[in-house]
């Protein structure tokens, strides 16, 4: 048994099923003697995507993705994906393969110093120098991007420590890592001031972020949300925490958000916020929601208690473990008042959209297409205006919404549908992009062909990339400058083709219902097109 | 702006300077000054680190530092209940006629000659921060060629606050 038998052994322990990557020659041990394992292997066609994959396996099917690549530019093109699994605190774990251990530091042929590059955005990172301790590593790297606060793992493997032959393998049952303990339990008297404040609100909101997702804890939120018909809204990553029917929902925040959830936060008197950071796009001002309010901030990192906001009342914890506390206290929680007035906002000041009949309308298509998903369909928004309207329209039930909120990485969805299709291949997994966010992934459909992997891509095509566009249109007053994508876009329509995959196209609203339904169909590769008026803005 | 002296007990892995450095560049944190040496278990290291900021800044900075997995400790060295100590090393000029008014503002200060020159000497001196500065200022009146300081190293009093590491 040599290192890279004891990496694939580690993983099987670990229970991987798939591993996203790109081979190359410092990595070759590894995919050498993975063939020996029952791990699939997803040849992507690009290296960012393999994180991007493994990302979107981890959050769909709650444990850690893996991905693996080669040396130099395999490992340099992962860093964006690294970057964007660590911003919305996803788990993966990315083995790279390294030039011989020698030759560490002496410019040789495809060498980079990857574990330097990504120091700022892993949760941690190693350097194998002795094959003896790659069981030890791979235990922690997969302990430590679980845990806590989550997060990705990056393992840096010499070729020769994947070639030494490992004297005794024995993969520890569990980790002891000295000074990495998170904190899971809730302290029983901050909750306990929780639940006393709670007693006293008249005006109380729970503003739900990604967090509740990455603890597992939807069933005990909402159970809380309706128990003490407490109104929810959620942040971005938050989307899916309640259903969008739920009377208990009021709407997504955040400058991109409803108006309704964004005076609903406003006018509250005690927020409890979980599982969010309070980032800039969601929270624009933190004062807001400090001033003459109660901010409770729950969530699993104590550095982000405070960053941004100052919490009255912070509790550290995993929010799973929290909400089952506090599920064991009894308390009262009354205010109906509260709550008509939000149902009333929230009947009033719905958006309101003047869509041109000639083209598709994105909001109502959204909902259309959401609505004729399946229940527990995974919906992955891409980045740009697509991605704003699909916040706002889509229709969340039984299923996740998934996106890259915190780094906002163009190209996300196609490889993460694919990743979350890998992690239940029941559900059906749904990629919506622009046709920017299109052309920066549409490689990968080849390795949903290759792999069997079937994903429905539908690009929102307006020939601009619409965000900056719009935000050119505002802030430079249409002094449109390197937006205009239409020369050069190829005719989706022969690319579906070239790659042997179906193709519809939906011109305007006439027949999108039934367009719609052939679609999701067949759980196939499929590519649809919508034609949206390059003019249409986010905010009108 | 305040300045606060943390103490780290971390492991003694590769990098692990620069990951803690790392954090405070990129977070736009200041290190004041930085020392880092070996604990009498040699799988530890203890670094002291000054820093400054404003009340919330510095907050973070302890649960930033905190959240980096080879970080065993941290914990704020407070001037009352802690000893601090730095080591500087000046290089003066001084013929041989004024070699004598530099010997004698060192012995003042306890400091120590560790080298002489036709020309020069080197003066080293132990102490707090406090007292390095008033000791380079007693020596204005003569050309001071190159300083060396090694920043602050630090221990709390009393056996309270010990970390024990088998723990």
């Amino acid at each position: 048994m040599n290192g890279a038998d004891a990496i694939v052994k580690c993983l099987e322990q670990e229970g991987v099923t798939t591993v996203y990557g790109y081979p190359g020659v410092a990595i070759a041990p590894f995919y050498n003697s993975i063939l020996n394992s029952d791990i699939r292997t997803i040849l992507v066609r690009t290296e960012q995507n393999a994180a991007h994959a493994a990302s979107g396996e981890a959050r769909v099917a709650g444990h850690v993705g893996v991905c693996a690549v080669t040396s130099g530019p395999g490992a340099t093109n992962l860093i964006t994906g690294i970057a964007t699994a660590f911003a919305d605190s996803i788990p993966i774990v990315c083995i790279t393969g390294q030039v011989k251990s020698d030759d560490m530091g002496s410019d040789v042929f495809q060498e980079a110093d990857i574990t330097g590059a990504v120091e700022s955005f892993v949760k941690y990172s190693y350097i194998v120098k002795n094959v003896e301790d790659i069981p030890r590593i791979v235990k922690e790297a997969f302990y430590i991007a679980n845990s806590g606060r989550k997060g990705p793992v990056l393992i840096d493997v010499p070729i020769d420590v994947q070639n030494a032959p490992i004297k005794s393998f024995k993969y520890p049952a569990e980790v002891n890592i000295r000074a990495y303990k998170p904190t899971i339990k809730g302290h029983i008297v901050q909750i306990k001031k929780v639940i006393k404040e709670l007693e006293k609100a008249k005006r109380p909101i729970i503003c739900a972020g990604g967090g509740v997702h990455l603890s597992n804890a939807v069933c005990e939120l909402r159970d809380f949300a309706h128990k003490y018909r407490i109104p929810v809204v959620t942040t971005m990553m938050g989307i899916g925490v309640m259903q969008t029917g739920d009377a208990m929902h009021f709407g997504m925040v955040g400058n991109n958000g409803k108006a309704y959830a964004n005076r609903a936060m406003n006018e509250a008197d005690v927020i409890v916020m979980v599982g969010a950071r309070v980032a800039d796009r969601a929270i624009s001002q933190p004062d807001l929601i400090t001033t003459n309010k109660i901010l409770v901030h729950i969530d699993v990192d104590p550095a982000e208690i405070g960053k941004n906001a100052g919490a009255s009342i912070p509790l550290v914890g995993d929010i799973k473990h929290i909400f089952e506390d506090i599920a064991k206290e009894e308390f009262t929680c009354e205010h109906e008042e509260w709550i008509s007035l939000l149902e009333e906002y929230r009947s009033t000041m719905g958006p309101k959209r003047n869509p041109n009949p000639d083209y598709v309308d994105p909001a109502a298509f959204i909902t259309m297409l959401s609505n004729a998903m399946k229940d527990d369909a995974v919906y992955v928004a891409d980045v740009g205006q697509n991605q704003i309207w699909s916040c706002n329209y889509h229709i969340v039930k039984d299923g996740r919404f998934l996106t890259s909120g915190g780094m906002g990485t163009m190209g996300y969805s196609i490889p993460a549908a694919m990743g979350a299709k890998r992690g239940d291949m029941s559900r059906q997994a749904v990629a919506v992009c622009g046709d920017g966010s299109f052309q920066m992934s549409m490689m990968e459909l080849a390795t949903m062909i290759q792999h069997e992997i079937p994903v429905k891509i539908i690009v929102m095509k307006n020939n601009y990339l619409g965000m900056v566009r719009e935000y050119q249109h505002y802030t430079y007053k249409d002094h449109y400058s390197v937006v205009d994508i239409q020369a050069g876009t190829p005719d989706l329509e022969k690319l579906a083709a070239a790659y042997g995959i179906p193709f519809i196209r939906v011109e305007n609203m006439s027949h999108a219902e039934e367009k719609i339904n052939a679609f999701l169909q067949e759980d196939n590769t499929m590519l649809m097109e919508c034609l949206i008026d390059p003019m249409d803005l986010v905010k009108q | 702006m305040q300045n606060k002296v943390f103490q780290l007990l971390v492991n003694n892995n590769a990098g692990v300077l620069s990951r803690i450095t790392g954090l405070f560049s990129r977070r736009g944190y200041n290190i004041d000054s930085i020392t880092a040496g070996v604990t009498s278990d040699p799988r530890f290291t203890r670094i002291t680190i000054v820093t400054s900021g404003d009340e919330e800044i510095l907050d973070q900075i302890e649960k930033q530092v905190s959240k980096l997995v080879d970080v065993r400790d941290v914990r704020e060295l407070k001037p009352d209940k802690s000893v601090y100590r730095e080591l500087c090393l000046i290089k003066v000029k001084s013929s041989p006629e004024k070699r004598q008014g530099v010997i004698a503002v060192a012995d003042i200060f306890r400091a120590k000659i560790i080298d002489v020159n036709v020309d020069s000497l080197i003066v080293e001196l132990t102490g707090t921060q406090s007292k390095i500065e008033a000791f380079i200022g007693l020596l204005a009146d003569y050309e001071i060629l190159e300083i060396a300081r090694t920043g602050i190293a630090g221990l709390a009093r009393g056996a309270d606050a010990l970390i024990h590491l088998e723990s």
